[in-house]
C-alpha cells in the first residue's frame, strides 16, 4: 500500500469512529449510571433518552438540533477523504468540515447550558430554548476527538507541519487539550474576579477584593497589625527561596566536590520529597516544637515555661518548606556542579590562581545561572506550596491558603477566591518569565559528548568548613524530623502518653473476618484505594501526553513551534491551587460537567503533573541520537511507524521513569485535589490533613508511614527495573572497536 | 538527470536570519557519484539533507528522476542515506536493521527477508545476520548502514560524511568498496565529505562549496588542475598563492610560467602546490641562478615517504614538498626552487 492510500484508509477511519460515536454513544455526561448501563438507552425515543441517547437521537428526536452541526462537519471530512483529491483540495475540505462540526459543537456548548441559553443576551435575540442540554460525554468526547485530529489532517493537506498529518494532529490535539483543561478553566474562573454576586462585570469589583488592605496592607511593616497576604506569600516565598538555594548549593558542594561518600546518603534525600506526602515534614516538626512538642515540654519541665504556639507561623511553614524543598535546589545544584568542566579549573590552576582563587573567580560565577534557577524554582515551589501553610501556618495567612478558606470557608466567596488566585497566577507566572529569561541568556555548563579527563577541584579548606558546619547539621535535623513523623504513628498521644501502640493503624488499616469474609474495616482503606485507583488511572494518561509533548518539543520542527512551545511551558506554570480552583469553578456546568466524578481528579492529576511526564521525555530525548530518527524516516517509515518502531522501544526507561513519578507525584499531591474530593472520591491526602484538623496525629502520621513505605516499595521497584535496562543500553551503545 | 537544484536557498530560523544555501544550480547525472565538498560550514550537510527530504528549502526547486520533490517528505522520495554516525537501531539486529525499510513499506515478509540476505551479502556481511549492532566493529556496522541503505534500491543514495568514523587503514578499503558498488550497481550517489583527498579518489564529479555558494563543480582533474578562483586552489591541495602579472607568460619574482590556458594580461594569482616546487642545488655565497628563486631553509620534517620544507623567499614564504628523502637538508641553508610545470594554475585576481 502507498503511503497516499494508507494515508487515505486512516483518515478514513476517522470519520467512521466519528459518526460511530455521533450515532451509537450517548452524547451527554452519565451522571448516575456507566456507559455498559447506559448503552440500551442510546436510541430511546421516550424521556429516559433524553439524558442517554445519542447525537442522532438527540437531534431528531428530543429537540436538539444544534447536534446536527457535528454530524455536517463529519459529512463535509468524509468527502473530502471518500477519493483521492488534489492535496489542496482536501485539505479545504478537511478543514471546513472540522471546523463545521468544532465551532458547532462547542459553541452551541457554551451557548445553551442545563435550562436554555446561557447568556441572556442570546435569549433576547433567539427567543427562549425549549430544552437546554447537559455536559459532554462520551459520543460528544468520540466526536470531537475525531474532529481534532480531521483538523489537524487538514491543515497537514494544506501544507502546515512541513504535510506531515501525525505531527499536525498532534500538534492540534495537545493544544486543545491544554486549551480544554488548563486555559479554559483558569480563564474562566480568573474571570470570576470581575464579577459580583449579581453576575456584572466590572473592574470596581476587582479592584474591591484586590487592592484591599488584607491583601496588600503593610501593618507589619509600620508596627501595627498584620501585613496583607500578597506580601506574607512574597516574604516567605523570598526567604524559603534564598535558604533553600543556599543549603541546596553547600550540599551540592560537598557532596560532589567534598571527597566524601556522601552521594549516595544525599540522593536519597533528594528522593524524599518525591515519595513524601508534602506535609510529613510539617508534621514531624509539629511533633517537636508545637504545644505538645519535645521541646515546648522539655521548657515546661526544665523552666516552667508555659507551652505556646510560637512555632505557628512564618517560623514554621519557612523550617518545614526548607526541609521540603531543599532536595529539589539539591538536585539542580548537583547537575550544575557536575556539569562544570574540571579542565577550567585546571586551567585556572595553571594560571597560579590558588584553590581559593579558583573557587571565587571560576566556579562560583559558573554557577551562577544555576543558582538564579534554584532560587526561581523554590521560589514557584513556596508559593505554590499548601500542605505546609495549611497544617503549621497557624494566623499566618498566605495566598494559597486563604483561597482555600475563600472557597470553603464560612465566606463561601468564590470571586474572592478568584481574585487571590489572580494575584497567585500573576506571581507565578512572573517568576516564570524571569526564569526563561534567566535560563535562555546564559548557561554556562555544557557536558559535550567529549570526555574530559580533567579531575574536578577539591573545595578550598575554608568552604569545606561552611558546607560540613551548616550542612551537616541540616543533613541530622532531617533526619531527625523524619524519625519523629515516623515514630508519631506509634505512640499513643504524643506528648502525654508515649507508651508504644499500633491502635492508629488498626484504626486506619484494619482487617476482619466476619461473616461476610475479609472486610476491610479500617478507616483510611477507602481513601487508599481511591486514590491508589485514580493515580493509577492518570498515570498512563500523564506518561502518554508528556513524552507526546517532549517529542513535539524536541524532535520536531514546524511553523509555529516556538508559540506551542511556549504556550505549553506556561500553562504549566499555573500553580496547583488555582488549577484546583479553576476546576471547581470551571467544570460544573455544561459543556463540561465534572464536578464531584472521579474523572475530575483523574484530569487534575494528569494536568497537574504533566510537567513531570514532559521533563522526563525531554531529558530522554536528549541522549537519543537523532539521526536514528532520521534513518527510519529516510527507509520510508512514517512518523508514527518511527515513534511505534524505533523510538518507543529506545525511550522505554523513560517512559517508565515518567509513569512512576506522575503516579506517585499524583499520589502526593495536595494543593490541587482538595477542592475536588467529595465523600465518594476521598483521597489520602485530604484525609490525612482532615485528620490533622481534628488533631488526631497519630492516625495521620500512621497513614504517612504507610504511605512513604508503599510508594519507596514502587519508586524502587521501578528504579530497579530501570536500572538495569540503562545498564543494558549503555553496554549495547558502545561500540566494540 | 538524477538530481537537479534550482536556485535553491535555505535558512534556518525567520526571514531576516542569513542565507545558509544561496541559491545553488547543479545536477548529478544518472548513475555517477558526485562529492559535495567544502569546509564545515559551507552548506553541503544541509544541502545533502535537503535531497534527502530531512530539510525543507526556502526556495527553488529540487528534481529527482525528473520529479519535483521540492515539497515531498523523506519517505515519499525514492532516497536512502548513510548516516555519518550510522543511525544503527540499537533494539534491533543486523537482520531486523537491515529489513526494516522493506517491512514498513509493507514489502511481504518473506520477500523482505530474502532481499535483506541479498543485500547484507553484497556488502559482504553473510552470517552476521543475528548479530547487534553493538557487537560489531566500525567498519562492519559502516556495511549494514550501507546494507541498509541499499536494500530499498534507491534512485538515489546520500552519504553524510561516511568515513569519518573510521581509522585511516579502514577509511581507504570503505572508500575503495563504496565506489566499486556504486559503479558495478550504476547507482546515483551524492556523498558530502571535507577530505578532499577522499573526494579526488572515488568522484565522477566535485561540487567545492564556500559559504553557501557552489565556488566550482567539476570532474577531479578539473578541479586539481584548473581551479576557477583561490578559495578552490587552496582547499585541493594546499597551494600557497602568489601575486604576478600577467602579460601572455605570468612573471612571478624571478620565475617565469607559461600558463596551459590563456591568462588576460595584469594583475594575476598563481596557486602553487607545495609538490610543484623542484628543489635545486644549493646556492654559496649569494649567488643567484636566472630563472629561479633563492630559498634559505627555515624548518624541515621527515616523514617517511616524503620531506616537508619551509623555505622564506622574496615572494614569501614558501611550503614545498619534496620526495628528495635522503638529500642532506640542514637548517639555513640558500637552495634555488624553480617551478617546471605542473600543478601551477593561474586565476584571477
Amino acid at each position: 500500500m502507498n503511503p497516499a492510500l494508507r494515508l487515505r484508509r486512516a483518515l478514513q477511519g476517522w470519520v467512521v469512529f466519528g459518526l460511530l460515536g455521533f450515532v451509537l454513544l450517548p452524547w451527554y455526561f452519565l451522571q448516575q449510571m456507566s456507559l455498559a448501563e447506559a448503552m440500551p438507552g442510546i436510541w430511546a425515543v421516550t424521556e429516559a433518552g433524553a439524558e442517554t441517547g445519542s447525537a442522532w437521537v438527540q437531534a431528531a428526536q428530543h429537540g436538539r438540533p444544534w447536534l446536527w452541526s457535528g454530524l455536517a462537519g463529519l459529512l463535509v471530512c468524509g468527502l473530502a477523504v471518500v477519493r483521492a483529491w488534489p492535496a489542496r483540495m482536501q485539505g479545504g475540505l478537511l478543514l471546513l468540515g472540522s471546523l463545521i462540526g468544532l465551532l458547532g459543537l462547542m459553541g452551541s456548548g457554551f451557548a445553551i447550558g442545563a435550562t436554555g441559553w446561557s447568556f441572556a443576551s442570546l435569549e433576547t435575540v433567539w427567543g427562549a430554548l425549549p430544552t437546554g442540554q447537559y455536559g459532554m460525554g462520551w459520543g460528544a468526547a468520540v466526536v470531537l476527538l475525531s474532529l481534532v485530529v480531521l483538523l489537524g489532517a487538514g491543515l497537514a493537506r494544506l501544507g502546515a507541519f512541513r504535510g506531515d498529518v501525525f505531527v499536525a494532529a498532534a500538534v492540534v490535539g495537545c493544544t486543545a487539550l491544554l486549551a480544554l483543561f488548563v486555559v479554559y478553566p483558569v480563564l474562566r474562573s480568573l474571570v470570576a474576579a470581575w464579577v459580583d454576586d449579581a453576575g456584572a462585570y466590572a473592574w470596581a469589583h476587582l479592584l474591591e477584593r484586590v487592592a484591599t488592605e488584607r491583601v496588600w496592607g503593610l501593618g507589619c511593616v509600620q508596627g501595627a497589625g498584620r501585613c496583607g497576604v500578597a506580601w506574607n506569600t512574597l516574604w516567605l516565598a523570598l526567604i524559603t527561596a534564598t535558604g533553600t538555594t543556599v543549603m541546596g548549593t553547600l550540599l551540592a558542594l560537598w557532596a560532589e566536590r567534598g571527597g566524601t561518600r556522601l552521594a549516595k546518603p544525599l540522593n536519597i534525600l533528594a528522593m524524599l520529597p518525591i515519595i513524601t506526602p508534602p506535609f510529613v515534614v510539617g508534621l514531624g516538626l509539629i511533633l517537636l516544637f508545637g504545644r505538645a512538642g519535645l521541646f515546648n515540654q522539655g521548657l515546661e519541665w526544665a523552666l516552667g515555661i508555659e507551652p505556646g504556639r510560637w512555632f505557628y507561623g512564618v517560623l514554621g511553614i519557612w523550617l518545614a518548606q526548607m526541609f521540603a524543598f531543599t532536595p529539589i535546589a539539591f538536585m539542580i545544584m548537583r547537575g550544575v556542579v557536575q556539569g562544570v568542566s574540571p579542565s577550567m579549573e585546571e586551567a585556572a590552576q595553571t594560571l597560579r590562581a590558588s584553590r581559593m582563587q579558583t573557587f571565587w573567580t571560576v566556579t562560583l560565577p559558573l554557577l551562577k545561572p544555576g543558582l538564579a534557577n534554584a532560587f526561581l524554582v523554590g521560589f514557584i515551589e513556596s508559593m505554590a506550596d499548601f500542605g505546609n501553610p495549611i497544617i503549621v501556618g497557624g494566623q499566618y495567612a498566605v495566598l494559597s491558603t486563604e483561597i482555600f478558606f475563600a472557597i470553603v470557608g464560612a465566606a463561601l466567596d468564590p470571586g474572592m477566591a478568584a481574585a487571590l488566585a489572580l494575584v497567585l497566577t500573576v506571581f507565578a507566572l512572573a517568576v516564570f518569565l524571569v526564569q526563561r529569561r534567566v535560563l535562555a541568556g546564559s548557561s554556562f555548563t555544557t557536558v559535550s559528548g567529549k570526555g574530559d579527563a580533567g579531575v574536578a577541584l577539591a573545595l578550598p579548606p575554608a568552604v569545606l568548613r561552611v558546607c560540613r558546619s551548616v550542612a551537616g547539621p541540616w543533613l541530622v535535623f532531617t533526619v531527625v524530623v523524619y524519625l519523629f513523623a515516623l515514630a508519631g504513628g506509634f505512640v499513643q498521644t504524643w506528648g502525654r502518653d508515649f507508651t508504644f501502640t499500633l491502635g492508629h493503624f488498626k484504626t486506619a488499616f484494619d482487617v476482619q473476618y466476619g461473616e461476610f469474609g475479609w472486610v476491610f474495616a479500617g478507616t483510611a482503606w477507602k481513601s487508599l484505594f481511591t486514590t491508589l485507583s485514580l493515580s493509577a488511572m492518570a498515570a498512563p494518561l500523564c506518561a502518554g501526553v508528556g513524552l507526546l509533548i517532549a517529542w513535539l518539543l524536541a524532535r520536531t520542527e514546524f511553523r509555529g513551534k516556538a508559540a506551542f512551545e511556549f504556550s505549553a511551558l506556561l500553562t504549566f506554570a499555573v500553580p496547583g491551587t488555582v488549577l484546583g480552583v479553576s476546576y471547581i469553578l470551571a467544570f460544573n456546568v455544561p459543556p463540561v460537567e465534572l464536578t464531584g466524578t472521579g474523572l475530575v481528579i483523574v484530569l487534575c492529576f494528569v494536568f497537574r503533573n504533566l510537567p513531570v511526564g514532559v521533563r522526563a521525555g525531554t531529558a530522554a530525548f536528549k541522549q537519543l541520537d537523532r539521526s536514528l530518527d532520521e534513518a527510519s524516516q529516510m527507509l520510508r517509515a512514517s512518523t508514527l511507524t518511527t515513534l511505534r518502531r524505533v523510538v518507543l522501544p529506545l525511550l522505554k526507561p523513560a517512559l517508565v521513569a515518567a509513569l512512576v513519578y506522575s503516579f506517585v507525584r499524583s499520589m502526593t499531591t495536595v494543593s490541587a485535589v482538595i477542592f475536588l474530593v467529595t465523600a465518594q472520591y476521598e483521597l489520602a491526602t485530604t484525609y490525612i490533613i482532615g485528620r490533622v484538623g481534628n488533631g488526631d496525629y497519630g492516625v495521620a502520621l500512621a497513614y504517612c508511614t504507610v504511605l512513604m513505605v508503599l510508594m519507596s516499595a514502587i519508586t524502587w521497584g521501578i528504579q530497579k527495573l530501570v536500572g538495569q535496562r540503562q545498564l543494558g543500553r549503555r553496554a549495547t551503545a558502545t561500540p566494540t572497536a | 538527470m538524477g538530481i537537479q537544484f534550482k536556485q535553491v536557498t535555505k535558512r534556518y530560523g525567520g526571514t531576516d536570519s542569513p542565507l545558509v544555501v544561496q541559491g545553488i544550480d547543479f545536477a548529478v547525472p544518472k548513475g555517477s557519484l558526485t562529492t559535495i565538498l567544502g569546509p564545515s560550514g559551507c552548506g553541503k550537510t544541509t544541502t545533502l539533507r535537503m535531497i534527502a527530504g530531512l530539510e525543507a528549502p526556502t526556495g527553488g526547486q529540487i528534481v529527482i528522476d525528473g520529479v519535483d520533490v521540492t515539497h515531498l517528505g523523506p519517505s515519499e522520495r525514492n532516497v536512502s542515506m548513510v548516516f555519518q554516525s550510522y543511525a544503527l537501531f540499537p533494539h534491533m539486529n543486523v537482520i531486523g536493521n537491515v529489513r526494516y525499510g522493506l517491512d514498513v513499506s509493507g514489502v511481504h515478509k518473506t520477500e523482505a527477508l530474502e532481499r535483506a540476505h541479498k543485500s547484507l551479502a553484497l556488502v559482504g556481511l553473510a552470517g552476521y545476520e543475528e548479530r547487534l549492532p553493538s557487537e560489531l566493529s566500525g567498519g562492519q556496522q559502516q556495511r549494514v548502514a550501507l546494507a541498509r541503505a541499499l536494500v530499498l534500491e534507491p534512485s538515489v543514495l546520500l552519504f553524510d560524511e561516511p568515513l569519518s568514523n573510521l581509522d585511516a587503514r579502514l577509511r581507504r578499503s570503505m572508500r575503495d568498496e563504496i565506489r566499486h558498488l556504486q559503479q558495478r550497481l550504476g547507482l546515483t550517489v551524492a556523498y558530502v565529505t571535507h577530505d578532499q583527498s577522499e573526494a579526488l579518489a572515488v568522484s565522477d564529479q566535485i561540487i567545492v562549496m564556500e559559504a553557501g555558494r557552489i565556488a566550482q563543480a567539476g570532474t577531479p582533474q578539473d578541479l586539481y588542475e584548473r581551479p576557477a578562483s583561490a578559495f578552490v586552489a587552496g582547499f585541493m591541495g594546499e597551494a600557497v598563492l602568489f601575486d604576478g602579472l600577467a602579460d601572455g607568460s605570468v612573471q612571478l619574482g624571478p620565475l617565469r610560467l607559461l600558463p596551459r590556458h590563456a591568462v588576460a594580461p595584469g594583475a594575476v594569482r598563481a596557486a602553487v602546490r607545495p609538490e610543484a616546487w623542484l628543489v635545486g642545488r644549493e646556492l654559496l655565497g649569494g649567488e643567484s641562478l636566472p630563472g629561479s628563486l633563492s630559498a634559505e631553509l627555515k624548518q624541515w620534517s621527515y616523514l617517511g615517504s616524503f620531506v616537508e620544507l619551509s623555505f622564506d623567499t622574496e615572494l614569501g614564504p614558501v611550503f614545498v614538498v619534496s620526495p628528495e628523502v635522503e638529500r642532506d637538508w640542514h637548517i639555513g641553508q640558500v637552495l634555488a626552487l624553480s617551478l617546471p610545470g605542473r600543478g601551477v594554475s593561474v586565476v584571477a585576481v
